[in-house]
Parts: structure tokens; sequence; C-alpha cells
């Protein structure tokens, strides 16, 4: 069985993000990390492997040094990393980014290709979707519990009104949830063996994706102005020294809400 | 022309996408819903009383079961059917995969997490949020169809007392599209009483650390005459009910008072209750979103905090 996990680089959850004001695009030049859901997606792909057989290689697009983050994943056990990196592919938004991976995923035509479930730094958990309508694959997002027989997935997932139970012959997408599972910590010797792990790093012409299909030019949205948002009220943070539950009590006292 | 997609269940209209649909119509220009499903005629009618002149349907068998695919195939058919220039969906687990798949089949841009949309010289713009709600950015489209999904709550459905014109469209399915299938669908019935009219919630989240975790929200909740409330990271780890689920797939609530235990603060938990009056987070990590939208904010251990604050109340209440 092989599987795809599609993961991406963004900036570190203990560094503040900030749009450029003059690109309007996210600043990356700070300390990046891998998406955190994306993490459980690797571990969901790795639990597969290890019942069933198979491969795992973890599939990005963004700059260069991505390919830093995209070593966690082989360190926690991932056989291999493909990046698609080229400037042309920079500022790429959905419809831009689908196609771009439709087609390094084309390339590797694995039986199962998963996703977390969103990225911090767009906010956004839609792509699988476009991905799957590109790849003319079935899909189920939001899984929360995964299981994988014969040559079909069958995924249990919330939704407004209770949980559905859907079913996908292989080849599919999954999308699953950060609830699916707790993500190993990779071990020493997996961080040492990630350095030796094959990775290959792909320009667009290299997975024939046309330059007017990726970057600006392959995107049908853009960013028209940033604003910050309206000023919030006061606010009260304090570091537990002992004494902040005292704090707060008072503070709740005060609002007449005890 | 602006199309807007409407779920139904149970053979009603969703109020989201009728919110999103009052929007549409109060920005002026011909206003279209389109209803996607299987025996939805009826349903799909009353959207004329929402701000839609033209309601499209696609009625279908195969389309009974709310999974995403075929919706595609039928959006794209109405999409053509009706030259519409702008689709507008409210955020759900069925129409974000919807929007995501349209946008895709038809190499058109979708922006998401839209909060506000107006029209700018006749052409459609949009609010969203981002870097989690830390700035604010003005978004557009480069072609049409400008495709939109909206956050969870943006607006408010309003009554017109108007009809629409139901337009059958036929469409046809892929077999990619339908290779996917309903197994089952357990629809959970609330038991108890409703988070929805409590005074006081203690909401826990995974810094809980374990079911047994929650007998800290509990205890809280206790001394404060409050309920109890959680997560989907909880409710899909099974460590707390579906029915108490606050956020976007789950309840919308305003209490005056949210205790929010280990909650890392995601948007889409945040779109469930940041009307609450008066917002207290408990978190050990300085940097969780949380702390943006809390009025009063503990950066420490719940297993510390919790406790000795339900000490304090009760010992004040006595
Ligand atoms: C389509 C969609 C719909 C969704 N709908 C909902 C919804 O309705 N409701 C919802 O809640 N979520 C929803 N989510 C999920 C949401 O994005 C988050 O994944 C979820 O809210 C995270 O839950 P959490 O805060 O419990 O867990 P986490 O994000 O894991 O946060 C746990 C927090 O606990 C803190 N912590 C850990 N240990 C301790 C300790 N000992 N003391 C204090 N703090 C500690 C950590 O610092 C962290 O901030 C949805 C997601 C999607 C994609």
């Amino acid at each position: 069985m092989k599987i795809a996990v599609c993961v991406k680089q963004v900036p570190d959850a203990t560094a503040a993000k900030r749009l450029d004001p003059v690109t309007r695009r996210l600043d990356r030049s700070g300390e990046s990390a891998l998406n955190a859901t994306d993490v459980n997606a690797v571990e969901e792909a790795l639990r597969i492997k290890e019942a069933a057989g198979g491969e795992v290689v973890v599939v990005s697009l963004g700059p260069e040094k991505a390919l830093d983050s995209l070593r966690k994943a082989l360190a926690m056990g991932a056989d291999r990393a493909v990046l698609v990196s080229d400037p042309d592919a920079a500022g790429s938004d959905l419809v831009a980014t689908s196609y771009v991976l439709a087609k390094a995923l084309e390339r590797e035509s694995a039986d199962l290709v998963l996703f977390g479930q969103q990225s911090s730094d767009s906010d956004g958990a839609v792509l699988w979707a476009a991905v799957a309508e590109r790849l003319r694959r079935p899909m189920v997002s939001q899984v929360a519990e995964l299981t994988v027989d014969g040559g079909s997935v069958t995924g249990k997932r919330q939704t407004e009104f209770g949980y559905d139970v859907i079913s996908a012959p292989l080849p599919a997408v999954v999308a699953v949830s950060d609830a699916i599972n707790e993500p190993r910590y990779p071990s020493l010797k997996g961080i040492m063996s990630a350095k030796s792990k094959p990775t290959e790093t792909l320009s667009l012409a290299d997975i024939a994706v046309e330059a007017d299909r990726a970057g600006a030019a392959g995107s049908r949205t853009t960013v028209i102005a940033l604003a910050p948002p309206p000023p919030k009220g006061d606010q009260i943070k304090l570091e537990d020294d002992g004494s902040a539950a005292e704090r707060l009590v008072e503070f709740l006292a005060e609002r007449k809400l005890l | 022309m602006t199309l807007v997609f409407l779920e139904h269940h149970d053979g009603e209209l969703q109020k989201g996408g009728l919110g999103v649909l009052a929007k549409a119509a109060s920005l002026g220009g011909e206003v279209a819903a389109v209803v996607v499903g299987h025996g939805v005629r009826a349903a799909a009618a009353a959207a004329g009383n929402y701000g839609a002149s033209t309601v499209y349907v696609v009625d279908d068998p195969a389309l009974e079961a709310p999974l995403p695919q075929p919706r595609v195939d039928a959006l794209e058919a109405v999409v053509r059917a009706s030259g519409a220039e702008n689709v507008l969906f409210a955020a759900s687990v069925l129409s974000a995969d919807v929007a995501a798949g349209l946008a895709a089949r038809l190499d058109a841009g979708l922006n998401w997490d839209v909060t506000d949309l107006a029209l700018d010289g006749g052409t459609l713009v949009a609010k969203r949020p981002a870097l989690g709600d830390t700035v604010l950015v003005d978004v557009g489209w480069t072609s049409t169809p400008r495709i939109a999904l909206v956050r969870s709550g943006a607006f408010e459905a309003v009554e017109t007392g108007g009809t629409a014109t139901v337009q059958e469209v036929a469409a046809e399915l892929r077999d990619y599209s339908t290779a996917a299938r309903m197994v089952e669908q357990a629809h959970e019935q609330s038991s108890g009483p409703s988070i929805e009219d409590a005074d006081v919630i203690v909401a826990g989240g995974r810094g809980l650390g374990a079911p047994e975790g929650f007998r800290l929200a509990e205890e809280l909740a206790e001394a404060l005459g409050g309920a109890v409330a959680a997560t989907r990271a909880v409710v899909d780890a099974g460590w707390y009910p579906y029915s108490t689920q606050v956020g976007q797939t789950g309840k919308s609530v305003s209490p005056r008072l949210y205790i929010a235990l280990g909650i890392s603060g995601a948007i889409q938990h945040k779109v469930g209750m940041q009307s609450s009056g008066t917002i207290v987070a408990i978190n050990k990590d300085p940097n969780a979103p949380i702390f943006d939208f809390a009025d009063f904010g503990i950066v420490g251990k719940v297993e510390d905090v919790a406790p000795r604050l339900a000490e304090l109340v009760r010992r004040r209440k006595a």
C-alpha cells in the first residue's frame, strides 16, 4: 500500500505571524515548523503502513527551506519526501495549489492520499476537496476514525447532526481530524536516519505544470487591502504564580458573575 | 447573478445558508438559491421567503446522502445553466468540501472564512479575518464565478414573505463523484439540560489530558452553578458527549460567563462562544490563540488552577 501525505511548512506556533504589507503575503522569514495537524496525518499513514506494509511519502509545496520541516515526518518514520519548490509557485491560492499538488501526486499514484485537518497559517480546511477533484478520486474528510481494508477506506466523522460513516474504494483521498490519533515523537534513531532518507526537490517544469497554472498567474483570488481588526476591550492576562485563582475570583465578583 | 447553496436537513433549509441568502439579497441584483438532494422540491420552495427570486433544484435519488462530490456535479450544472457570477456557501462540514471541489472543477477562486460581503463598483468583494483573527483582509476574485465560503454565524436569516420560481436542473453525475458511499448516519439527539440555556459554562478541551480530567470541569461548573461543554477534539476522542460540543459543528452559546479549560481557541471553536458575556481562559501555552479573545487569561496548568478556583468559589458562596 502506497500512502502519500500532503504536508506543509508553516510559521512556528510560538512565532508572531504577520502579513507583509507590500506583498500582502505571509511573512515566512521566521522560525518554521511542520503544520501541527499534518503530523496527525503522517502518524495515521505510519500506522496503516505498520499494519499493512507499503510506503509512506510526504508531498509538499513550499520554499526550499520547507525540507527542514519535511525531515520531521521522515524522522517519525516516513520513507521519503517530495518537495515542489519554484519561485513561480509562490503566492499560489487554492486553485493553483491544488493543481500543483495534484500534478505531483499523479506522479506518485499512491493508493491513499492523506491530509491533516487544516493549515495553521491560512486557517484553510478545504484543500483536499480541490485536490480530490483534480485527481478525480473519491474523498472523505474530517475523519476521526479510519479503517483501511481490502480495497477500501472507511471513515467515521462528525457533522452538525451527529456522525457519518463513509466508505470509499481505493485509490482515495482522506482528510483526518486532529482527534484521530496521538502522534509519536521522533526517536533519536529516527532523527539520525532521517538525514539519509531520499528527498527530492522538483520545479514546476519537472511535474509539467504550465507557468500560468501556479503562483499569482494561476490564482483566482487576490488580497486587496489589509487592516488591523477592530480593537478589543481591556484584557487581563496573568502568569499563574499561585495567586491567579484569587485574582480571577475578585474579577468575577466585580463583574457580579458569582 | 448570485447563487447561494442551501443545505437541508430533515426537510428543512438550514439557517446558515439562509443567512447568506439574506446578505446576498441585501446587496441587490438578482439572487437565486440552489437546493440539491432527493425529494427536496417542497423544502426548496421555502427559499423564496428568504430573498431568492429563483430556486434551482437538482433532485435525484443518487443525491440522497449528504456527500459533497456529487453536489459538485450538480452545482457545475446549475452554474452553467444560470450563468451565476457569484456562488456563496455557509461554512459547514458538507459545504466546505462542495465549495472547494467546485473551485477546482471550474478553476474558480475560493475565499473562505468570509465574515462580510460587499459590492465595489458592482463587483463582489469580501472581508476575512486572517492569522487567527489578528488582521482583517479585503479579498477579491480575478475571474468568475467567484466562490465564497462564509464563516458560520456571520449573517442572520431574514424572512421577506417573497416567493421563488422553482427551476429544475438535471446533472450528470461522474463515476468518481459517486464512488464514496454513506454507510451509516447516526443522528444524535441531545439529552439532559441543554448548554444553550446555561448562564455559566465551563468548557474543557484536550488540555484536560484525559476523560477523567473532565472531573475538574464538572467540579468547577458545580461550584458556579453552570453547565459543562467541550471542544470537537475531545468529543471526537470520546471524552465527552457530542451534545455538549461548542463551535462551528456544535452549538452556539452565549452565557454570561464562559470558562475555557485547556482549550487552544481554534476559529471553529471561537465562532460558537465568542458572544459570551465574559470569557476566561486557563491554558499553559502563553501563545494559545484563546488569549487573543479572552477577557481574563491565566497562563497556567488547569490541574493547578481549576481546583483552587472551585474551592474559592465554594467558600465564597458558603
Ligand atoms: C470543519 C471543522 C469543524 C470544526 N468544528 C469544531 C467545533 O464545532 N468545535 C470545536 O471545538 N472545534 C471544531 N473544530 C476543530 C478545531 O479546529 C480544533 O481542532 C479544536 O477546537 C481543538 O480542540 P482543543 O482546544 O480541545 O484542543 P487543542 O487545540 O489540542 O488545544 C489544547 C490546549 O490545551 C492546552 N493545554 C495542554 N495541557 C494543558 C494543561 N495541563 N493545562 C492547561 N492547558 C493545557 C494546550 O496549550 C492547548 O492550547 C473543527 C474543525 C474543522 C476543520
